[in-house]
C-alpha cells in the first residue's frame, strides 16, 4: 500500500542527485572565449538525473493521463475525436520541421504551398472569402475576429459601435475576448427551444451595436432555429456577425457559416481537422471573413506572387492586408498544426468531410436516444454533435453532475464536460465525435445507466468516486487556498546533505 | 442506430438546416490514401531549404539547436498527446504534474518566484505582460514604454493587443547607440517597461539600470529573455525584473517554420492573482496523497465571463511538456554546456568576420549568441550569394526594421554550427565584396 503522503511519481527534483546527467554534448571545436564574469549566475536550480530516470519519470507520468488514445474521452465542445499518426509523421518530415520562420521566401516555398492550399481549403469549407492562418487557438481567433469588427466600424467613421451581443450560452472565451478588445458585452438569453431569443435580439439591436457572437450549432448542440432571421436582424442594424467555429465538426460539408451570412468565424483545428489537444495545446483558431473584412485580417497572408506556367510552380510570399489589425503572434502560424490539418483535409476530401460531420452528429443522436430515459434533457430536439443533459435528480438531492463525472472514471471514460453551459444546471455536455464505434457508445450509454440506477440505489458510490484513478477525488480548494506553484521551497538548490533522508 | 434515433436517413437530422444552403459541394480535391497523403506532403518540404541540409545563422527569435532525443519520443506517447487541458484532475495528473514541473524549472530559469503554464509564443507573453501591468494599476497609469532593441515582431503584437484598451504603447525609436535614452521616457504615468535581454540584437544590457529607473517611477519592469542564455546568464530575476517572459522554443522544440512554439511567463509571488494562463498548483487528494490540480480558475473567463481580463483558454501544453522534458534531460550542467557552445562558436565567429575586409562587427556591448555585422553590401544581396553559391542560409536583414542599420546582418550562432560550417560562412563573406 502507498503512504497517502507520498506522491504516485516522486517531482523530478526529488529524483535529482548532484552530478548526475542526462545527455552530453562535444566540446567547443572552436577556441574558447572568456566569459563575461560578472554576468554569469552562480547557481541554476535545475534537476540532475540520468537519461533513463528521464524516460522512466516522465513515461510514468504520462501513464497517469487519461487519453483519447486510452478510451473514450466524451468531453463537449473540444471534438475528442483520433488524431491520425501520420500527420504527426508529416509534421516531422525534415523540410518542415527545420525551416526557420524568417527565411528567405524562395527557400520555403513547398510551406508556403501547404498553407497557401490551406486557406483555400478552408475558405471553401466555411464560404469566405479570405483566411488568415495566423490566430495560434481558437479564443486567439476570436480576440482576432473582434479586433477585424472593431477595425472595420472605425475605418467607417462609425465610432458609436461598441456593444458586441452574446448569447447566455456562449463559450467564455467570447465575453473575455469582447472584453480585450475594448468593446461592451450585452448578454442575450435563450428562448424555450435553446435558441437565441430573436424578440430580445431585436430590441438589443442598435446603432451603438458592433456585431453579434454567435455558436452554431450552440453549446447546447442545437441548431439556432432562426439563424437566417438573426443574421439579417444584426446585418440590418449595422452589425456584423462573429461565428465561434468551435461546434464546426457538426457543419463541415452540411451547411457553410459563410453562406449563412456570417462575417468571421475562427476554426478549431485541433478540434475539427483531429490535430492533437496535447495536455492544452498547441490548438490554432485560422479566421475566416467575409468580403467586407478581407482587407483587415491579421498579418501576414500567404499569397500568389507570381502565377504558375506550364514549366514552373506558382511562387508564393507573404502579403500584408491593406487595413490589417496587425500581427496576432511573432512568426507565421501554428506551422505544424497546419501541417496535420492539410494532411486530414487531404486525407478525407469534400464528401468524407461530409461524412464525417453526419457521423458525428448520428453517433451523438444515438447516445442521447440511449440515455434520454434516465436524465433530464433540458431541450427535447433533435441534437447535432454533442448534448446537454442534467447530471441531477429531484429525488436525490445530494448528487451531483460531479459525482457522476468522478464516477465514471472508474469505468474507464473521461467525463463530459462539466457545469457548461451555465444556463443549464449541473450540466453534462457530451460530444461523442465521429470516430467511436456503436460498442464504445453503448458501453458508456450502459455506464450512464447503471450510475442513475447506483444515484438513487446506492449514491455514496457515486460520492466517494473515483475509486480507481492514480489518485482520489482531489482537493481543489486547497490548491487555490495554499498556492504553492513551484517546487523550489521544498527542493532548494544546493540541499544541506545533512537534511537528505539518503546520505 | 438510425432506427433507435427515429430516423430513416442520416440526412434527416438536418432538417432545419435552411435547405437551399444544406450540403453544398465542397471543391476540394479527391480524397487520397494515407500513403498518397504522406507522399505529397513529403515532396512539399523537400522543396524546402531546411537547417539540417544547410548551414543556418538565422536567428532572431526562433533557434536551431539541438534537441535530445528522447524529448520526441516522449512527446509522441499517446497518452500526453491526445489528452485535454487537466479539467479533471484524477484522470490528468500527468500532465498536471509535468506543468507543474515546467513552472517550477521556469522560476529556476528566470530568477522567478511563480511561473504559468505558457502562452502562445514569446510575444503573446509579452503582451500578456502588458494586460497584467494594466489591471495592476487598475487604470491609474496607461503608458507602456517598449525598448527600441525589443523584437520588431513583438512590439507588433503588443500593439495588436492593446489597439482597443485606449492605452498609450511608446515604443522607443532610439539609435542602438544611444539605449541609456531609453529612462528618460520612464514616467509616472509608465505602468511597464519591456527590455530584452539579450537584446534583439544579441547584446546584453545593463538590466538594473532601467530596472532603477522603472521602480524610481514606481512602474513595473519586464524582461523578454532567452531561456538558453540563462544557462550561463545571471538571470533577470536577480536584476529586479518584476515579469520575465520570452520564447520557449530553443528548449527542444524544433523551428518548424515558426510554430508551434511556447510562451513562458514568470513574475513574482505578489504578482500572482494580476497573472493570466493556466496553473497548476499543488494539493492533496482524498486520501492526503500530494496531487496537483488547476488552480485559481476564478481568474479565468470560464466563471468571470465578463469580467475576464484574458480570453486564454488553452496554454501550448505539449510544447510546455517538450521543455520540461528538455530541462530535466539537460539538467543543470548540459543547459550550460549548451549555453557555453553556442557563446564560445558565436564569438569564434565573429572574431573571424571581424577581420575580414570591407565587415565588422559591432562591439558596443557583450553578446551571447547573435551579434550584429556591419556589412559591404546590401544583406539581402549577400543572403542571396551565400544561398545560391554556398548553401549557406545567412542572418537577419536589420535595415527591414531599424533605417540606422541598413546593412547590417544580425547572425546567430548554436551548438548545431560547426566550426567547418563557420570558416565556410567566412570563405564565403571574405569572397563577397
Amino acid at each position: 500500500m502507498i503512504s497517502p503522503n507520498k506522491r504516485e511519481e516522486p517531482l523530478v527534483y526529488e529524483l535529482s542527485r548532484p552530478g548526475r546527467r542526462g545527455i552530453q554534448f562535444p566540446d567547443p571545436d572552436v577556441p574558447r572565449t572568456k566569459l563575461p564574469s560578472s554576468l554569469l549566475r552562480e547557481d541554476l536550480n535545475l534537476p540532475e538525473i540520468t537519461q533513463l530516470d528521464a524516460v522512466r519519470h516522465f513515461q510514468r507520468l504520462s501513464q497517469l493521463n487519461h487519453s483519447i488514445d486510452s478510451g473514450f474521452y466524451p468531453l463537449g465542445s473540444c471534438t475528442m475525436k483520433y488524431n491520425p499518426r501520420v500527420n504527426e509523421d508529416a509534421a516531422r518530415i525534415p523540410g518542415f520541421l527545420y525551416t526557420h520562420p524568417l527565411q528567405d521566401t524562395n527557400t520555403v516555398q513547398g510551406s508556403l504551398a501547404l498553407m497557401h492550399e490551406l486557406q483555400e481549403w478552408l475558405k471553401e469549407i466555411g464560404g469566405f472569402a479570405g483566411v488568415s492562418l495566423q490566430p495560434a487557438a481558437g479564443a486567439h481567433g476570436e480576440l482576432s475576429g473582434i479586433l477585424m469588427i472593431r477595425a472595420y466600424h472605425l475605418a467607417r467613421g462609425d465610432k458609436g459601435r461598441r456593444k458586441i451581443l452574446i448569447p447566455d450560452s456562449a463559450h467564455g472565451t467570447n465575453p473575455a475576448s469582447t472584453t480585450m478588445s475594448g468593446l461592451e458585452l450585452i448578454e442575450l438569453p435563450s428562448d424555450k427551444r435553446g435558441n437565441v431569443d430573436v424578440k430580445v435580439l431585436r430590441s438589443a439591436c442598435s446603432e451603438n451595436v458592433a456585431g453579434l457572437m454567435i455558436t452554431n450549432p450552440n453549446t447546447l448542440g442545437l441548431f439556432e432555429e432562426h439563424i437566417e432571421e438573426v443574421v439579417d436582424i444584426v446585418h440590418d442594424c449595422g452589425g456584423l456577425i462573429y461565428g465561434d467555429g468551435a461546434n464546426m465538426n457538426a457543419l463541415t460539408g452540411i451547411v457553410r457559416p459563410g453562406d449563412l451570412g456570417f462575417d468571421v468565424m475562427h476554426y478549431n483545428l485541433h478540434k475539427t481537422f483531429s490535430t492533437p489537444h496535447g495536455g492544452g495545446g498547441p490548438g490554432s483558431g485560422p479566421v475566416g471573413v467575409s468580403e467586407r473584412l478581407m482587407d483587415f485580417l491579421p498579418d501576414p497572408l500567404v499569397t500568389i506572387i507570381e502565377d504558375s506556367d506550364e514549366d514552373e510552380p506558382p511562387l508564393y510570399g507573404f502579403k500584408t492586408p491593406p487595413k490589417t489589425i496587425g500581427r496576432m503572434k511573432a512568426f507565421n502560424g501554428q506551422f505544424g498544426t497546419l501541417v496535420r490539418a492539410y494532411a486530414y483535409i487531404r486525407a478525407h476530401g469534400g464528401d468524407g468531410l461530409r461524412g464525417n460531420a453526419e457521423h458525428a452528429v448520428l453517433n451523438a443522436n444515438y447516445l442521447l436516444s440511449k440515455v434520454r430515459d434516465a436524465y433530464h434533457l433540458p431541450f427535447e430536439r433533435t441534437c447535432l454533435h454533442e448534448f446537454v443533459i442534467e447530471g441531477r435528480w429531484r429525488d436525490v438531492p445530494n448528487v451531483h453532475a460531479l459525482d457522476i463525472s468522478k464516477r465514471l472514471m472508474d469505468y474507464g471514460f473521461h467525463p463530459p464536460t462539466n457545469y457548461f453551459p451555465l444556463i443549464v444546471k449541473e450540466a453534462l455536455m457530451i460530444e461523442p465525435t465521429e470516430t467511436e464505434s456503436r460498442e464504445t457508445l453503448d458501453a458508456f450509454a450502459d455506464a450512464l445507466l447503471e450510475i442513475a440506477a447506483a444515484a438513487h440505489n446506492n449514491p455514496d458510490e457515486l460520492r466517494t468516486a473515483p475509486q480507481t484513478t492514480p489518485v482520489g477525488r482531489i482537493d481543489e480548494v486547497r490548491a487555490a487556498r495554499n498556492l504553492v506553484l513551484c517546487c523550489h521551497t521544498q527542493y532548494p538548490s544546493n540541499p544541506d546533505p545533512s537534511a537528505d533522508p539518503e546520505s | 442506430m438510425l432506427a433507435a434515433c427515429g430516423v430513416e436517413d442520416i440526412s434527416d437530422f438536418f432538417a432545419i438546416i435552411p435547405e437551399k444552403k444544406r450540403f453544398p459541394t465542397l471543391d476540394l480535391p479527391e480524397p487520397l490514401s494515407e500513403m498518397e497523403v504522406l507522399r505529397e506532403l513529403k515532396e512539399l518540404a523537400e522543396s524546402n531549404a531546411d537547417a539540417e541540409h544547410h548551414p543556418c545563422f538565422l536567428g532572431a527569435g526562433a533557434y536551431h539547436h539541438y534537441v535530445p532525443a528522447l524529448v520526441n519520443h516522449m512527446l509522441l506517447r499517446g497518452e500526453f498527446l491526445t489528452a485535454y487541458t487537466p479539467y479533471q484532475p484524477e484522470v490528468s495528473q500527468g500532465t498536471l504534474q509535468t506543468m507543474f514541473e515546467y513552472q517550477s524549472m521556469i522560476c529556476a530559469l528566470t530568477g522567478m518566484e511563480v511561473a504559468n503554464a505558457s502562452h502562445y509564443d514569446g510575444a503573446t507573453s509579452a503582451a500578456e505582460a502588458v494586460i497584467m501591468a494594466l489591471k495592476h494599476f487598475r487604470g491609474h497609469r496607461t503608458k507602456i514604454v517598449l525598448s527600441p532593441t525589443l523584437h520588431p515582431q513583438y512590439s507588433q503584437v503588443i500593439y495588436t493587443y492593446t489597439q482597443g484598451m485606449g492605452i498609450k504603447t511608446l515604443a522607443v525609436n532610439e539609435p542602438p547607440d544611444e539605449l541609456d535614452n531609453l529612462n528618460t521616457h520612464i514616467d509616472e504615468q509608465t505602468a511597464l517597461v519591456i527590455m530584452q535581454y539579450p537584446n534583439f540584437l544579441g547584446e546584453l544590457e545593463d538590466i538594473e539600470n532601467v530596472a532603477k529607473a522603472s521602480h524610481d517611477n514606481g512602474a513595473l519592469l519586464c524582461v523578454v529573455t532567452n531561456p538558453i542564455a540563462m544557462g550561463m546568464l545571471k538571470p533577470p530575476g536577480e536584476y529586479g525584473a518584476d515579469i520575465v517572459v520570452g520564447e520557449g522554443q530553443p528548449l527542444g522544440i524544433p523551428m518548424s517554420y515558426g510554430g508551434p512554439y511556447l510562451g513562458f511567463f514568470a513574475t513574482r509571488q505578489k504578482l500572482v492573482r494580476q497573472m493570466s494562463g493556466r496553473l497548476v498548483g499543488e494539493t492533496l487528494d482524498v486520501n492526503g496523497k500530494p496531487s496537483y490540480a488547476l488552480t485559481l480558475t476564478p481568474r479565468e473567463q470560464h466563471i468571470r465571463r465578463d469580467k475576464a481580463t484574458s480570453n486564454i483558454c488553452t496554454n501550448q501544453g505539449l510544447m510546455a511538456t517538450a521543455a520540461a522534458i528538455y530541462l530535466s534531460v539537460l539538467g543543470k550542467q548540459g543547459l550550460r554546456e549548451v549555453a557555453e557552445l553556442c557563446f564560445h562558436k558565436a564569438h569564434y565567429a565573429s572574431d573571424c568576420i571581424d577581420t575580414l575586409p570591407g565587415y565588422s562587427v559591432r562591439r558596443e556591448r557583450p553578446f551571447f549568441l547573435e551579434f550584429v555585422l556591419r556589412c559591404p553590401a546590401p544583406v539581402s544581396e549577400i543572403n542571396a550569394i551565400l544561398f545560391d553559391d554556398y548553401g549557406i542560409i545567412g542572418g537577419y536583414d536589420l535595415g527591414q526594421d531599424h533605417d540606422d542599420l541598413k546593412n547590417h546582418m544580425l547572425l546567430a550562432v548554436t551548438e548545431m554550427n560547426t566550426r567547418d560550417d563557420i570558416d565556410a560562412l567566412v570563405e564565403a563573406l571574405g569572397a563577397i565584396k
